[in-house]
């Protein structure tokens, strides 16, 4: 599904590196969580999947489903079935929820060539898959992301993934800035959406979130490299250990 | 030379001869008119209001026609009565059968009795306006405009009326003069669009008497080159209420004057406009609106979205005289930069004189938002969209100032349509 081939990716504005190399296969229909102490990497690299600007690619390829994505423009990507779920979703005064929902779902089917949805069908839709996630009918009135909470929030980025229904979701600390019961009210919505013909890239600080979406496989960053990679144990360990043991193993 | 001689040899040269009808019910007015014009001149880049929007362009001689923008019908749903106005002669032809339900139309080149309903307003409220602002072009215009409505509603009137203005000819100066009195408990929606002409001088006088109220919806985006001074000057009895929206875009040089005065007690009066340039064109908006009666309302809502060397002029005024206790006014003008070349200049001023005021202003330029513009896009939005889309809400607080819900929608799709064709 996602094929990362030796990215190396520096800070435009200044001379930073922040990616050293990173390699990473992700199979289709598989959960591959990346954990990692502050400042290894894990979210610019999440960002520059996206197309986010501000990061230089020095070397290296990402695929997506044999697609070249860092040629893309960010809309291209979603059409070509990537979608991230932000760490810090984006207020946007003005634009309403539902407004905003339905030019995403029209916009990718356009790129594909696909007819518009109904308004009918787009409702109904819509309707039935923010009730699983406990999202009111207010909350689609509102302004994208406006007055919400951090809960509300990441539980938003999870009905666009359902909405949008993307190949290769990245969630980027999608547990940040969560409570017991909106964890596991997120991680339902994930697991719905988990079948083999998606893949997940799950980036999180805490083993806490993966014992309610379980990785085929953990991967740990540190540096701007993935050092080790392993089942969902390796996850307990950091959990327990914390990092320092692993980086002196790899010599980090 | 002195300004004010300089005033005076530009304005003669701008009459060249013209003198204003001396006949029909608003030959005084005319003549009061010629005689204040003479006295202000026409505006000089030094006079106070004009500091910022240059007036060589609109004393000089008028200018080719630009690459026009030809539009559907506003309102079109709500079949309206419409008049066109050709370079500004009325045409028949393309207008609709002049019969109003709710009130009685005319046209001022036709309306000559001496008991004209409009002769207590043609000129009247522009002279009120004159001060303490001097308005030379609304001045000009009453001395020698030829055509425009009149109109007397008395009922509510369901039917939009539709000012269609269509520009045909290269260097045409063309000036409309319409007068519209608003009996007690009259409703009705004055909308416009189209260009004047090559160079246009609008005014309108409205006089809403108790209980009264006026929608009015302007849309001023079909003309590349065109050069436009418009006025409204409106009157507002006890419980009247004024909403008048004005979208404009393309035009080389645009300066829209709205002068108030909130007469009786609990009137309302909101101004917005929403207006899109690329440069070098140039838009102005002055306003000024007075609050003499107690607990009346004003919203003055200006929205610009500003390109490559644009610039934007925001002049907007409260005056709250000191009977005009419990006014709630409210003032707000925004520019959203889309690059580093162009300008907004804002000027607000609030006059207060009664204590018990509520009265707030603000004004802002920004950028267009990378990360929102990044979060749409990321998923899947194009980037031209996703930024109309951020465009449309940072108009939205002005096209929400329209009552009807379908000429909002009409609005916004035109406004999506300026973005599409500007590539703004």
């Amino acid at each position: 599904m996602l094929e990362i081939k030796n990215l190396h990716v520096k800070l435009q504005e200044e001379d930073k590196v922040i990616l050293r190399g990173v390699n990473l296969n992700i199979g289709a229909g598989e959960v591959h969580a990346i954990m990692g102490p502050n400042g290894s990497g894990k979210s610019t690299l999440s960002y520059v999947l996206a197309g986010r600007e501000g990061y230089e690619v020095t070397e290296g390829s990402a695929l997506l489903q044999g697609a070249e994505l860092l040629d893309m423009e960010p809309e291209e990507r979603a059409a070509a079935g990537l979608f991230l779920a932000f760490q810090y979703p984006v207020e946007i005064p003005g634009v309403g929820n539902m407004t905003f929902l339905r030019t995403a779902v029209n916009a990718q089917r356009k790129a594909r060539g696909e007819a518009e949805i109904s308004s009918g069908d787009f409702l109904k839709l819509v309707r039935e898959r923010a009730k699983t996630l406990k999202i009111d009918a207010d909350m689609l009135k509102r302004p994208v992301n406006m007055g919400f909470s951090g809960g509300e929030k990441k539980r938003n980025e999870i009905l666009q993934m359902a909405m949008l229904e993307p190949k290769m979701c990245i969630l980027d600390e999608t547990d940040s800035g969560l409570d017991v019961d909106a964890m596991k009210l997120v991680s339902e919505g994930v697991n719905a959406l988990r079948d083999a013909g998606r893949s997940f890239l799950v980036i999180t600080h805490y083993q806490r979130l993966l014992d309610h979406i379980t990785p085929d496989v953990v991967h740990i960053m540190a540096g701007g490299r993935i050092i080790k990679t392993g089942g969902p144990e390796l996850a307990l360990k950091v959990e327990n250990n914390g990092y320092a043991d692993l980086l002196a193993e790899v010599g980090a | 030379m002195s300004l004010q001689s300089r005033h005076r040899a530009d304005l003669a040269a701008r009459l060249g001869g013209q003198v204003p009808p001396s006949a029909g019910f608003t030959a005084h007015a005319r003549v009061r008119a010629l005689a204040r014009l003479q006295a202000m001149g026409l505006p000089h880049g030094r006079d106070e209001y004009w500091r910022y929007t240059a007036p060589d362009l609109l004393n000089g001689p008028a200018p080719s026609l630009g690459a026009q923008h030809p539009q559907g019908q506003l309102g079109a749903a709500l079949n309206p009565l419409v008049l066109t106005f050709c370079d500004g002669v009325f045409d028949a032809a393309a207008s609709s059968d002049l019969a109003l339900a709710g009130g009685q139309i005319a046209l001022l080149s036709r309306a000559q009795t001496d008991l004209h309903f409009a002769q207590d307003i043609y000129g009247s409220l522009e002279e009120r306006g004159q001060t303490p602002v001097a308005r030379p072009f609304a001045a000009l215009n009453t001395a020698l405009a030829q055509e425009g409505v009149l109109l007397h509603i008395t009922g509510k009137v369901v039917r939009p009326i539709l000012l269609n203005y269509v520009a045909k000819s290269d260097n045409c100066d063309v000036m409309l003069h319409h007068c519209i009195k608003m009996d007690a408990g009259a409703e009705a929606s004055i909308l416009e669009q189209g260009g004047l002409g090559a160079r246009g001088n609008l005014v309108i006088e409205a006089d809403l008497a108790q209980g009264s109220v006026l929608h009015h919806i302007r849309s001023q985006t079909s003309d590349d080159a065109a050069l436009a001074v418009t006025h409204l000057f409106a009157r507002l009895h006890g419980d009247s209420a004024l909403k008048s929206f004005t979208l404009s875009a393309h035009g080389r040089l645009i300066r829209n004057e709205t002068v108030i005065e909130l007469l009786g007690d609990h009137a309302s009066a909101h101004v917005a406009g929403a207006s899109l340039i690329a440069g070098p064109d140039h838009h102005d908006d002055t306003v000024f609106i007075t609050h003499q009666g107690r607990a009346c309302e004003s919203r003055q809502v200006f929205k610009n979205v500003l390109k490559s060397g644009a610039v934007g002029v925001f002049q907007g005024k409260i005056l709250v005289r000191q009977s005009a206790q419990k006014t709630d006014g409210y003032q707000i003008s925004q520019s959203l930069l889309l690059d580093g070349d162009s300008q907004f200049l804002a000027k607000p001023e609030l006059e207060i004189y009664a204590d018990d005021v509520k009265c707030s202003h603000g004004s802002t330029s920004g950028a267009i938002d990378e990360t929102a513009l990044f979060y749409l896009q990321s998923r899947g939005i194009a980037r031209a969209q996703a930024q109309a889309l951020l465009v449309l809400a940072f108009m939205a607080e002005a096209t929400q100032e329209i009552a009807n819900p379908d000429l909002a929608e009409e609005m916004r799709a035109q406004i999506e349509m300026v973005l599409q064709r500007a590539r703004l």
